[in-house]
């Protein structure tokens, strides 16, 4: 629990300079939704899985989430082996590019600036051992609207003057095979959804729309949900008696346009909801700028589950 | 694609149990299509039952009004097999005993510096402030679910009298503390959240205090009783009487 007694004086990395969010990251908070709490953790959870394989980590180890890159600026203060993953934000170490999907050695003094996304969104920065900071309810992820987790265990995200510090020594070096690793989605790509209960309420002129026209990535996207535009969706139902929301789902508002509810959603609301995003999706859609069109692709819930495990194996 | 829903009826229980497909990994158990005090014993015998059957296979579950949102390990668990282990859990269930449930005594200073709705919702009501206050203080409400933010309790019902809508434009900041009214609930904003509820008044008790407890004040099932008191009281109780920044 006491993430300094394991600290080395000398072993840090300064944050010089603060970007626009970058927030420490784990899988997520589970077994809280009762309580209220949400799950939050890494909204790209596969890109996050590899930069903790690169280092050969365990897969739960605290990483950091960088969103658009907006110069977040971080410095050595001994040399150490990081892995990036995810977004290209056109990272630089000591002014030379650097492309995500590997892992590479800072030495001290060195640093590395993120400047902005030329693919993807969403990068991960994975350091040994993991990074050091406190557990709260089972969990590092730092979740901003709850007050939880963090550095300074206030949800904030990462501002200059922090320091990042980690849990191990050498890691292992790995790289990625040709064609390994995760892809960055591009425009046009589907996103499988499970079709909920509620479906039945939409109506059938709706029902044609949302699964067959492609839906524009709305600008009012963060952690908490995503917004899609496109024609507007109607059924029976306006409001329903608030219940639980699963990762992913799919809920239609009165104004018709879909909210696509990711990792720091509230834990129960009351809009009908289409069905839910598959994990995989979720990860995907996380790192679609806006104005990124995207088609909803139903799945059963079986077909999910076996896609899912089988990405989950490319990391046994 | 399987079919979403499923069945099952039991002589001891005479409710319905509906389980609909959700997502990849989570179903939704349906029990009833109302709001109803009397739900909660049935929601709690419920969630104990799914607990114990899951074990280690449930990553989360959430209890709401209704429902109770199951979520599983699909790498334990696939998914014909999660539903017939909630239709195992959950054959023959009986309500729970909700006299169980915890009595909270809630003390709140309503003053329209810190409850800019009091006014509003008394006049639609059609009541002095001073005889809302009373309404509101003189019921045992009932902790329907937990959600929205740590440890924030949805409760009701309140007097249909006092059922006042959510404000047309939320606010971007409600304090913590902040007791208000949607309809026919009442809720206090644990921490400072944006929120679209017509605000009363304030109280000082900690909602989820995390570090210390672990577990929010509030579980579902319990009671709730809103306790009157003065500025003074509130203050020398350690209260915050910062006004609400933003008024509608």
């Amino acid at each position: 629990m006491n993430p300094a007694a394991n600290n080395d004086a000398s072993k840090g990395l300064v944050v010089k300079q603060a970007g626009p969010l970058a927030l420490i990251q784990d899988a997520g908070r589970f077994g809280v939704g009762h309580l209220g709490v949400t799950q939050g953790g890494a909204a790209d959870w596969i890109s996050f899985r590899w930069a903790n394989w690169l280092l050969g980590n365990a897969p739960n180890s605290a990483a950091l989430e960088i969103v658009m890159g907006g110069g977040l600026s971080l410095e050595a203060e001994s040399e150490v082996r990081l892995a990036l993953t995810g977004a290209d934000l056109d990272a630089q170490l000591d002014g030379k590019p650097l492309a995500p999907n590997v892992s590479f050695k800072l030495l001290p003094g060195q640093r590395l600036v993120f400047r902005q996304p030329r693919q993807g969104l969403r990068t991960y920065l994975a350091f040994p051992g993991g990074l050091n900071a406190p557990e709260v309810l089972g969990s590092r992820a730092c979740t901003a609207r709850e007050q939880l987790g963090g550095l300074h265990e206030d949800g904030k995200p990462l501002k200059a003057g922090d320091r990042l510090t980690w849990k191990g020594a050498a890691p292992a070096v790995r790289r990625l095979a040709e064609g390994q690793g995760p892809q960055m989605p591009v425009s046009g790509c589907r996103l499988p959804i499970v079709l909920g209960s509620q479906i039945a309420a939409f109506s059938g002129r709706s029902l044609f729309q949302a699964f067959n026209q492609p839906w524009t990535v709305d600008n009012r996207a963060d952690r908490m949900g995503v917004r899609l535009t496109g024609p507007a969706l109607h059924g029976s139902l306006t409001g329903i008696i608030s219940e639980g929301i699963p990762l992913g789902a799919v809920q239609i508002p009165p104004d018709g346009q879909p909210i696509v509810l990711m990792n720091d959603r509230q834990t129960i609301g009351g809009y009908p909801r289409l069905g839910a995003l598959t994990p995989i999706a979720c990860a995907n859609l996380a790192q679609c700028l806006p104005g990124t069109q995207v088609w909803l692709t139903p799945v059963s819930a079986s077909q999910a589950q076996d896609d899912y495990r089988k990405q989950l194996m490319v990391w046994r | 694609m399987k079919p979403g829903i499923e069945t099952t009826r039991t002589e001891a229980t005479r409710i319905k149990i509906r389980i609909e497909t959700t997502a990849m990994d989570a179903l939704m158990v349906r029990l009833f299509d109302t709001i109803d005090e009397a739900n909660m014993a049935w929601v709690i015998a419920a969630d104990q039952a799914l607990r114990d059957a899951f074990g280690a296979a449930l990553t989360d579950l959430v209890p709401s009004y209704t429902t109770l949102l199951v979520h599983y390990d699909c790498e334990q668990l696939d998914h014909g097999a999660a539903c017939q282990l909630i239709n195992q859990a959950l054959s023959g269930l009986s309500p729970a005993n909700t006299q169980a449930g915890e009595l909270h005594d809630i003390p709140v200073w309503y003053d329209e510096s810190v409850g800019p709705e009091l006014a509003l919702v008394a006049k639609r009501a059609g009541l002095s402030v001073d005889e809302l206050i009373q309404q509101h203080c003189n019921h045992d409400y009932c902790v329907f679910a937990l959600g929205f933010a740590p440890g924030y309790g949805f409760m009701g019902l309140v007097d249909e009298a006092l059922a006042t809508p959510r404000l047309k434009t939320p606010r971007r900041k409600v304090a913590a503390g902040s007791v208000g009214i949607a309809d026919r609930q009442t809720a206090i904003y644990p921490l400072l959240s944006p929120g679209g509820w017509n605000i009363l008044g304030r109280t000082n008790v900690p909602l989820f205090e995390y570090a210390k407890r672990g577990e929010p004040l509030f579980r579902p099932g319990d009671k709730v009783r809103f306790r009157a008191i003065s500025r003074e009281e509130f203050e020398a109780d350690g209260g915050d009487t910062t006004p609400m920044e933003e008024r509608s």
